[in-house]
């Protein structure tokens, strides 16, 4: 097995046998074209940008099709079903018929859809726009966590020494942290300063999507700096680099175009499977209530609203989390997919 | 073997330093918040502020602060919960970590049996359409957030079909004690536990298979077939016995991360009174000294779990020891 990938990654004047399709192309577009035949990742691809186009209008649903506001409180409100009036808040419903119920779902695309929630905002809008926080602090999260982790790696990776024990170890301290009780620490702390925290030229108020966003960020560094610091270090020992310490070639430029370009698809393998892993995270935090702060709403403060309603309107807490589940299910699909175009040794491994 | 040993326990000491450390300064260093507004909980009246400047003291230098701080958590355990009406937060946690306990163990026996038949079934039936379906199983199982899942199995237990004699004998949310009732211990945790512990099914399977396919391709493998042994024998004796080293070593992980404090999510969705949800009620209440005693006592718990897979693993094969 090791000696057929030798081959292949000869050029190809040596390896005359390699398939027409292989020869003369880049490692980017053949992984490209792996991926692309990978209709089942492909699939995960088509899915998870749905998710995110329908998210991105939820504010052309909220305005043009179901004419609602679904951030303000709208207990009086009513709608037309069938013709008659039938008010939002319905009185008596549940196991005791006691207090108020809001509306069930209608199964109306443009009128209440999944019903209203404890508020009488229409819970379909909600969604939507809770999917935009959702992604927003997912992708974003999972996007400055691999570009953090990955600079301190090059560093570390290729300064050694003293600058590699004193970031490893760093790294070793936040990662035998648990995940949920690092954030917690952080959040609270963070989120019970209602005055807003500044962090010199930094603003951050405690509604703003940017809070979760850097505390996921931050709690994730070393599973991201790990595998990647293993790859900048093999990577620096090989004859290329050398050859470029030989010719006289700065540190910025060893790492930036030696190094980074022969690691950045360890990156890039990591990256759907970190946002699938950050989207989680946030819908606990927020379903914790530590997470995203009202008037925002994210999946998981959605179904922590739904969970006082869980008996009688369950569909408050179960669409969200159907969301959730698609989300990270394509993108786990997806992330295995990219792997297998990626790395054909893994494919490889599987398959042999 | 002994070096090794020495040195790993050096390092979790650091490391259990450098944790404490790290908490004090989240909860007391934060730059641009007030501890003792922290501290005091919701609407604190001034004498209350002023108590507690005193009683942690916050005008004092750095490192009194912090030492004084860990003589209340691990020395004297007289930490007191403001929010809460002066109650002392150590025999608090102490008091729910049974159920803690009880709910982690049992989950993890489902977890460990249903993720070796799985991941064995897939890998064993590799080419037929089980291998991908109980992947896809897998897949999903690890894609459900997991207080969602347990909404969902609160549902359709306590509400939807309860009636029906399939959960009709599911008792009320909550936790009762071994002591007090093993049959309702048991029929309070069973939904709690499969619950947990599906994620950690689905992702033990997928990394089994992976590791026995890639195993099944080593040579002592091929010796072992050569010499005729079967094929129940090879896979039992060489290729699954190998696996094992990952994941007893991911299991040792996971398992410290979960009595830690990583069961809070469904502690809180099935009402379990264990030391998650005290975590929980104490963010309700903004009860910031509970939460600071639970994150370092979940923390340290986690670094020692670390400490014995390290030393078991080490043990088990000496290649890993000079490292």
């Amino acid at each position: 097995m090791a000696i057929a990938l030798t081959e292949s990654a000869e050029p190809p004047a040596q390896a005359p046998d390699l398939p027409p399709e292989v020869s003369g192309r880049s490692p980017w577009a053949l992984a490209g074209r792996r991926l692309w035949r990978n209709r089942i990742a492909l699939s995960a691809l088509v899915l998870f940008l749905l998710i995110i186009l329908v998210c991105l209008a939820a504010p052309l649903y909220a305005h043009d099709i179901a004419k609602v506001n679904p951030f303000v409180n709208n207990l009086n409100g009513t709608t037309i079903i069938d013709g008659h009036k039938v008010p939002l808040m319905q009185q008596g419903g549940g196991i005791l018929k006691l207090g108020e119920t809001p509306l069930g779902p209608t199964w109306h695309i443009s009128n209440y859809f999944l019903g209203a929630d404890q508020q009488g905002r229409d819970v379909f809008a909600r969604v939507l726009y809770g999917g935009r926080s959702s992604l927003e602090i997912g992708i974003g999260s999972a996007v400055i966590c691999c570009v953090i982790a990955t600079i301190i790696a090059l560093i570390a990776g290729y300064f050694g020494g003293l600058v590699d024990a004193i970031l490893s170890r760093l790294m070793d301290v936040i990662w035998a942290f648990p995940v949920y009780l690092l954030a917690i620490s952080i959040s609270t702390v963070l989120l019970t300063e209602q005055s807003g925290l500044s962090i010199g030229p930094l603003h951050l108020v405690a509604t703003s999507l940017w809070l979760p966003t850097i505390i996921i960020a931050f709690i994730y560094l070393p599973y991201v700096y790990r595998p990647i610091r293993g790859h900048v270090l093999s990577v620096s020992e090989k004859e290329f680099v050398q050859a470029g310490i030989a010719q006289g070639a700065s540190d910025l430029r060893l790492i930036f175009s030696d190094i980074l370009p022969n690691v950045i698809s360890v990156v890039i393998v990591l990256l759907p499977l970190m946002i699938a892993t950050t989207i989680l995270t946030e819908s606990a935090l927020s379903f914790l209530s530590i997470g995203v702060q009202p008037p925002n709403a994210s999946w998981g403060t959605i179904i922590s609203d739904g969970q006082d309603l869980l008996y009688t309107r369950p569909w408050v807490a179960i669409a969200p989390g159907i969301m959730i589940v698609l989300t990270v299910l394509a993108l786990n699909v997806l992330g295995d997919g990219v792997r297998d175009a990626l790395d054909p040794r893994a494919k490889l491994r599987v398959e042999g | 073997m002994l070096t090794f040993i020495v040195r790993r326990m050096a390092w979790t000491v650091l490391v259990m330093f450098a944790i404490t450390v790290l908490v004090f300064v989240i909860f007391f260093k934060t730059p641009g918040v007030d501890p003792a507004r922290q501290i005091a909980g919701r609407n604190p009246s001034p004498q209350v502020m002023q108590e507690i400047r005193h009683q942690f003291g916050l005008d004092r230098p750095f490192p009194v602060q912090y030492g004084d701080m860990m003589k209340k958590i691990f020395i004297t355990r007289d930490l007191v919960s403001y929010s809460n009406q002066g109650i002392k937060v150590i025999p608090e946690i102490i008091a729910a970590a049974p159920a803690t306990l009880s709910l982690v163990f049992g989950a993890a026996l489902i977890w460990v049996v249903m993720a070796i038949l799985m991941g064995v079934a897939a890998a064993v039936m590799r080419g037929t359409l089980l291998d991908p379906l109980l992947m896809i199983i897998a897949l999903i199982g690890i894609s459900m957030p997991v207080f969602w899942l347990g909404e969902v199995v609160n549902l359709i237990t306590q509400s939807r079909l309860h009636h029906t004699f399939l959960f009709s004998w599911v008792p009320p949310l909550g936790y009762t004690p071994l002591t007090q009732n093993p049959v309702r211990w048991f029929e309070g945790l069973f939904f709690p536990w499969i619950t947990l512990s599906i994620l950690y099914i689905g992702f033990y399977a997928r990394v089994l298979r992976a590791n026995l396919l890639e195993i099944q391709n080593e040579d002592y493998v091929r010796t072992a077939r050569a010499k005729g042994l079967t094929e129940r024998r090879v896979l039992v004796r060489h290729t699954l016995r190998n696996s094992m080293i990952t994941f007893v070593s991911l299991f040792g992980l996971d398992f410290g991360v979960l009595v830690g404090g990583g069961a809070l999510l469904t502690e809180v969705v099935f009402a379990i009174h264990g030391v998650g949800f005290l975590t929980y009620q104490s963010l309700t209440n903004l009860d910031l000294p509970t939460i600071m005693s639970t994150v370092i006592y979940g923390a340290f718990f986690i670094v020692l779990a670390n400490t014995l897979v390290d030393i078991a693993y080490a043990g088990l094969d000496p290649r890993v020891r000079p490292a």
